[in-house]
């Protein structure tokens, strides 16, 4: 998968946040072997980089790092925040989060594109979180951005894709969009499902850092991206709905 | 007479000194200030002596070793509040509620009327809640005065710089113990103090939240510490944000914090190895007892004496990490 002309060889990305330490973090990522972690800027960075000391510890995960814009509710938020995180971790990839809904913690659509739009014109390589709608998607896309992640549900409900109709819409209008489902999986078989429509990776943050044993999750998930990805890739049968017997039932008029 | 300095005088470094101090040992005690204050992150504490609450994120051995902790403040003579903890959630997180539970030992569920009798200002407010009787608490400034009076009885002393002899060392000194302990890390927790004249709590209500997780601890007085943020940083920054968030939390917990008074902000970062346990590290004649991160109160009683033990009759305690850095 090429992200932005970088070759990435695993599927699976996860989020650093929530973990119950870091060793269990870097446990997580070592058996799930995720190859993208993303990186909260906002809340730790504080006074001369004093979040340090733990983006050290996620940089010894080996890793790819995308750090993000979360919990930003501003476009001027979430430039500045995507100019520190570029300064900070020496890379031009931003996930961008503009939220527009406290509660739901929906991404403002508009502030989105505005957001993006500026960035991408600083030489920023823009990963936007953003809704299933086409349209938006086509307006990102407009904005520069060469990567989408669509949400499956609003972030932390842990709820699966909440809209597979609007999922296929999208997959299919822009086949040739690497896309990552990003945010709302709560279960290993709702990024399954998800790589078996098509999309081309999943991200997840909740669901491994939340569960009782976070490693054992991680690596739950793991399975599941192969599972769906070899599943979309071997073009799956039809559904149908009358039996189809495996075997052929000689003997039988079974054309009645 | 053995003899042993102990540098830093917050929580970690006065167990240190207890215990050496009951093994008959002259102990020096050396601390930028000579009374505990605002400087030591143990200022700052909830003072939960709460080791099942914690056993949802921690491991099993906080829980196991925090178990002694009341035992021990109170044979210190320190005042331990034995009354447990509450653990509510609001309605639409009801099912945080069910996962604490999953994950955590020795609790008890209360309906509506079984949460009115243990703490009648709740009554009406949540539809159930847990009730962990085995915990307790204590008011931590209160604690360590009283933890540093009663060694300064028994004949420790209390100097602003240590001397420079050689010999048996605790090193106590938490976050500024980073030029020797490089893997140690500050976890920044803010917390928020209030007196409420018109609401009572008994023991210590943990309000479970996936956003904005809340504790509040009743002290002396009408005051209530309510706790705290939890960020991967060293910044001793208060953040508007984190205050709001911990007055919203407390506000929604009960619509009577919204007319008390605002005593106290604070923050600190909490001294963290980035398993966030805490370790004994031996290295020659001193001994490293450091990163007890959200744990201070709870665990330095059972790491104190872990490392004095270790020091004197050459244990191996659970938590030793020996290195010859």
């Amino acid at each position: 998968m090429r992200l932005y002309g970088t070759e990435i060889t695993s599927r699976l990305m996860l989020g650093t946040a929530q973990y119950p330490s870091p060793a269990v973090l870097a446990d997580a990522f070592q058996r799930s072997g995720a190859g993208i972690a993303t990186v909260s800027v906002r809340r730790e960075a504080g006074a001369e980089r004093a979040g340090a000391a733990f983006w050290s510890l996620v940089r010894e995960l080996g890793v790819t790092l995308l750090p993000n814009t979360a919990g930003c509710h501003s476009v001027k938020e979430a430039v500045t925040t995507a100019q520190m995180a570029r300064e900070l971790f020496d890379t031009a990839w931003i996930k961008l989060e503009v939220i527009g809904h406290a509660d739901t913690l929906q991404p403002d659509p508009f502030g989105l594109v505005e957001a993006a739009r500026i960035l991408t014109g600083e030489g920023f390589r823009v990963f936007p979180y953003t809704t299933e709608d086409v349209v938006l998607a086509d307006r990102l896309l407009d904005a520069g951005c060469e990567v989408l992640m669509p949400w499956g549900a609003p972030i932390g409900t842990g709820l699966g894709l909440t809209n597979i109709y609007g999922l296929r819409t999208l997959r299919a209008q822009f086949s040739d969009v690497p896309m990552v489902v990003d945010a709302g999986l709560g279960l290993p078989s709702h990024a399954a499902m998800a790589m078996e429509m098509g999309f081309d990776a999943v991200l997840l943050n909740t669901a491994v850092a939340k569960a009782g044993d976070p490693a054992a999750m991680a690596e739950g998930f793991a399975h599941a991206v192969q599972a769906g990805r070899l599943a979309w890739q071997a073009d799956p049968m039809e559904p149908r709905d009358m039996a189809a017997p495996s075997t052929p039932v000689i003997g039988r008029a079974f054309l009645e | 007479m053995k003899t042993a300095r102990v540098l830093g005088a917050g929580v970690a470094g006065l167990c240190v000194a207890a215990e050496l101090v009951a093994r008959g040992c002259a102990v020096t005690v050396s601390d930028t200030a000579t009374q505990p204050g605002p400087h030591a992150c143990s200022w700052w504490a909830g003072g939960m002596l709460a080791p099942f609450c914690e056993g949802d994120t921690a491991d099993e051995l906080v829980v196991r070793l925090g178990q002694t902790a009341a035992d021990w403040w109170e044979g210190q003579g320190v005042a331990v509040t034995r009354q447990g903890t509450i653990v509510v959630t609001l309605g639409r997180d009801r099912k945080e509620l069910d996962r604490f539970a999953r994950r955590t030992q020795g609790h008890f569920w209360l309906d509506t009327d079984g949460l009115t009798a243990l703490e009648p200002d709740l009554a009406g407010r949540f539809e159930r809640a847990l009730h962990v009787p085995a915990e307790a608490h204590l008011d931590p400034r209160a604690a360590l005065k009283h933890l540093r009076d009663r060694l300064e009885q028994a004949g420790v002393d209390f100097v602003a710089e240590p001397s420079q002899a050689d010999g048996l060392t605790f090193d106590c000194r938490g976050l500024s113990a980073r030029d020797a302990l490089t893997d140690l890390r500050g976890v920044k927790g803010e917390m928020v103090v209030l007196r409420s004249t018109d609401l009572r709590l008994t023991r210590p209500v943990r309000l479970l939240h996936p956003r904005f997780p809340l504790y509040v601890v009743p002290r002396t007085d009408g005051l209530f510490m309510l706790g705290a943020t939890q960020i991967e940083s060293d910044d001793r920054r208060r953040s508007v944000r984190s205050v709001m968030e911990l007055l919203s939390a407390a506000y929604a917990l009960h619509p009577s914090f919204g007319e008390a008074e605002l005593v106290e902000i604070g923050a600190d970062a909490r001294p963290a190895f980035p398993d966030n346990l805490p370790r004994i590290t031996r290295r020659g004649y001193t001994i490293h007892v450091n990163g007890l991160f959200r744990h201070g109160f709870l665990l330095a009683p059972a790491l104190a004496r872990m490392a004095v033990e270790t020091a004197f009759d050459g244990t191996k305690p659970e938590l030793l990490h020996e290195d010859h850095a």
